[in-house]
């Protein structure tokens, strides 16, 4: 019996040492920008982006094997932020340099479908939904970052994203019209 | 060129050189003589509760509710927020969103009141001195009164009146100026309710602590000039009527200030810094009434005017009043305006819909034909300087238009944007029409947009943090609450354990005992039982 316990010990200490010399000579270095990308990013680990979590996408982002565009919630102000620190220019058009950015997105519950599971309630990255059991759920929107986390876990399919509702707080005047167009 | 620098040599001129300026055709004409009258109590009154800047007032009445003449329906939210006070006594038909007075015609949300025709007061606010009431106490009747600044920019007068805590005021200015074409409410005001704006100011300058009260009017009204002049022994020894020059924009608080006393405010600080107050002459009636008589304020005197209207007029409404109501009173449309504006005609704002309600901050009502907005195409900037020339803030005008056209407002912000008034001087001046103006309120909007967006992501960003938090707090008590009951449980079994093999060893040892005793009959106490040793 001591052989076998000996063995074993033996065995453990030699490849432990294998594994941590490998660990130090095959060390792949994280690029730094992976920490000051996912810094800019909501950290709310949503997914709409197809990576895992918030790190991820920032991993991707590095890599530049994702565009900058890949963060629905964080809209036009995270796309400049992260192709400042990735070097690349902002992409023109697909919600870059666009002159009117589409409206930020919320959820909506239905109240009427609701079913008070609390499915969504419990999903919400940021507890932008308030709710208990069997009573109707409804959503903050002034925390809701528009992630679709709650549209998928909805049996009942009672949520769905709509542009974030104007308010007279948010209201501000149309760009007007440049110097030839007016031509009424 | 030294001498000529003398402020005693400027002030012969009446007053301060003011930089910029426009002179628009006041057409001040049209409602200048008509007297203030009363209009008779409208069919529906919507009350918005949010009739200033700031916060919301929180609702006080539910639907179906009776209220009475005076009685507070919303309640100020916050420090910077204002009480709304139902204008008349009847019933609320709904308390819900309602198209704001507004150019976007949002929703606000409105208490629409049913007048019930009695207009019978609720309890009034209690009974007050103003000749013994501490300054802070005057400021507190003030917020009570739910009073705003009624020039139009609504901020809560009782902030204001409690600035005399914090800087080291001197002057207390009344703005009567005036300056926008068309309005003549605060002139029919001072000729009229005389007494009531000077008692009004001199107890706003107790509310300050302030010596020095001056009255500010503009040299095209020299029958409110004549009349005021009568009462500035009412406002105390320092009491004065200043005629200012009839320039716009002499009414902007800190031009006003630059032109009475000569004393120019840095940017993006407040007058009170210099030592100075500016109120509006509606404000200090209102005060008047709220001090005196203990009234909320409950209306205001609009001006309704412009070729659209058939009959310009002065007139007294309650809050709440739909702009059509008023309208019709006034006489009706004359065919279909070019542009319907609450407020004056270079800064007032255009309406949608004639629905909407009179709220406190309007000061007029104007329905503009074609002859009079003389739309224009726009054409391109031909870089003449009529807009630097006529600003009264001295910022560059077309450099910042072009900025914001090219999306560069953070350049825009550069070359001045915030310190832009948004007086529409430039707009107005522009040979080739360019909407310059409405293009730095495009510009402001956006920026303050971008501002609450990055505080959004904040946000965002703690709430994902905290929920982390939570998260894991949650897993860490489980586990803590599952190791205990497995600790728990383990004692258990030891117990169990022990107790079994205690009852075992007495039960052997009562069996020995018992072997023992029928062996050896005579041995003592051997059938009591054995504690277990643990």
């Amino acid at each position: 019996m001591i052989a076998a316990v000996l063995t074993m010990a033996l065995m453990g200490l030699v490849l432990g040492v294998i594994l941590g010399i490998a660990a130090k000579v095959f060390y792949v270095e994280t690029p730094p920008i992976v920490d000051d990308l996912e810094a800019v990013l909501p950290g709310t680990n949503c997914g709409q982006c197809g990576f895992p979590g918030c790190r991820g996408a920032a991993e991707a982002v590095a890599a530049e094997a994702a565009p900058v565009t890949l963060c629905p919630p964080g809209g036009k102000d995270v796309i400049v932020q992260l192709a400042e620190i990735a070097g690349v220019d902002v992409p023109q058009g697909g919600g870059g340099d666009s002159k009117e950015e589409p409206d930020p997105l919320v959820a909506f519950i239905f109240e009427d479908h609701c079913t008070g599971c609390t499915k969504c309630y419990k999903r919400c990255p940021t507890d932008a939904i308030v709710g208990a059991a069997k009573q109707i759920h409804t959503v903050i929107t002034d925390a809701c970052t528009g992630c679709d986390a709650c549209v998928e876990v909805c049996p009942t399919k009672a949520i769905l994203l709509r542009p974030k509702p104007k308010t007279l707080r948010n209201w501000h005047w149309p760009k007007p019209g440049s110097v030839y167009e007016d031509a009424a | 060129m030294g001498l000529l620098d003398l402020p005693f040599l400027k002030r012969t001129a009446g007053a301060f050189r003011l930089r910029g300026g426009v002179h628009p055709e006041t057409r001040k004409y049209l409602s200048k003589n008509a007297a203030i009258e009363k209009m008779p109590m409208p069919k529906l009154l919507r009350v918005p509760l949010q009739q200033h800047i700031g916060a919301e007032a929180v609702p006080m009445v539910e639907r179906d509710d009776y209220v009475l003449k005076g009685q507070l329906i919303g309640k100020a939210r916050g420090m910077v927020s204002a009480n709304v006070h139902a204008p008349t006594s009847g019933k609320v038909i709904s308390v819900g969103p309602f198209a704001a007075p507004h150019p976007s015609g949002l929703p606000v949300t409105t208490v629409t009141i049913r007048p019930d025709g009695e207009d019978k007061w609720g309890p009034r606010l209690s009974r007050m001195h103003p000749e013994d009431a501490s300054p802070k106490e005057i400021a507190n009747r003030v917020m009570e009164a739910g009073i705003v600044g009624m020039g139009g920019a609504t901020f809560p007068s009782s902030v204001k009146l409690g600035l005399g805590a914090k800087y080291d005021l001197h002057t207390l200015i009344i703005n009567a100026a005036e300056c926008e074409p068309y309005l003549t409410c605060d002139e029919r005001l001072l000729r009229e309710r005389t007494e009531e704006v000077a008692d009004g100011t001199a107890i706003m300058a107790k509310a300050l602590g302030v010596k020095k009260v001056i009255i500010a009017i503009e040299t095209n009204k020299p029958e409110a000039i004549a009349d005021m002049r009568h009462h500035t022994l009412q406002m105390g020894p320092g009491g004065e009527v200043r005629p200012v020059p009839t320039l716009y924009p002499m009414g902007s608080e800190k031009h006003l200030v630059q032109t009475v006393l000569g004393l120019e405010t840095p940017a993006r600080a407040l007058t009170a810094e210099l030592g100075v107050v500016v109120h509006n002459a509606a404000t200090a009636q209102a005060v008047h009434k709220a001090v005196r008589y203990s009234e909320p304020l409950l209306s205001r005197v609009v001006t309704v005017s412009g070729r659209g209207v058939n009959r310009p007029a002065n007139v007294e409404v309650l809050i709440g009043t739909p702009v059509s109501d008023l309208i019709d009173h006034c006489g009706g449309l004359h065919g279909e305006p070019d542009r319907l504006l609450l407020g004056g005609p270079m800064m007032g704002l255009p309406i949608r819909s004639l629905r909407v309600p009179i709220v406190k901050g309007s000061n007029g009502v104007l329905a503009l034909t074609h002859g009079e907005t003389r739309r224009k195409q726009a054409m391109p900037c031909i870089r003449c300087g009529s807009c630097v020339s006529a600003c009264p803030c001295g910022l560059l005008p077309m450099e910042m238009n072009a900025r914001i056209q090219s999306d560069n407002l953070e350049e825009a912000v550069d070359a001045g944007l915030m310190d832009c008034v948004a007086c529409g001087s430039c707009s107005f001046i522009c040979p080739s029409n360019i909407p310059l103006v409405q293009s730095f309120n495009y510009a402001k909007g956006r920026l303050a947009a971008k501002e609450s967006r990055k505080h959004q992501q904040e946000e965002t960003k703690r709430l994902a943090a905290a929920r982390t938090a939570r998260q894991e707090a949650i897993a860490a008590a489980k586990k803590a609450a599952m190791a205990k009951r497995k600790a728990e449980q383990a004692a258990k079994k030891k117990k169990q354990a022990e107790a079994a093999a205690a009852k075992k060893k007495a039960a052997e040892e009562a069996a020995a005992a018992s072997a023992a005793a029928s062996a050896e009959p005579s041995a003592p106490s051997s059938s009591q039982p054995v504690e277990a040793d643990t």
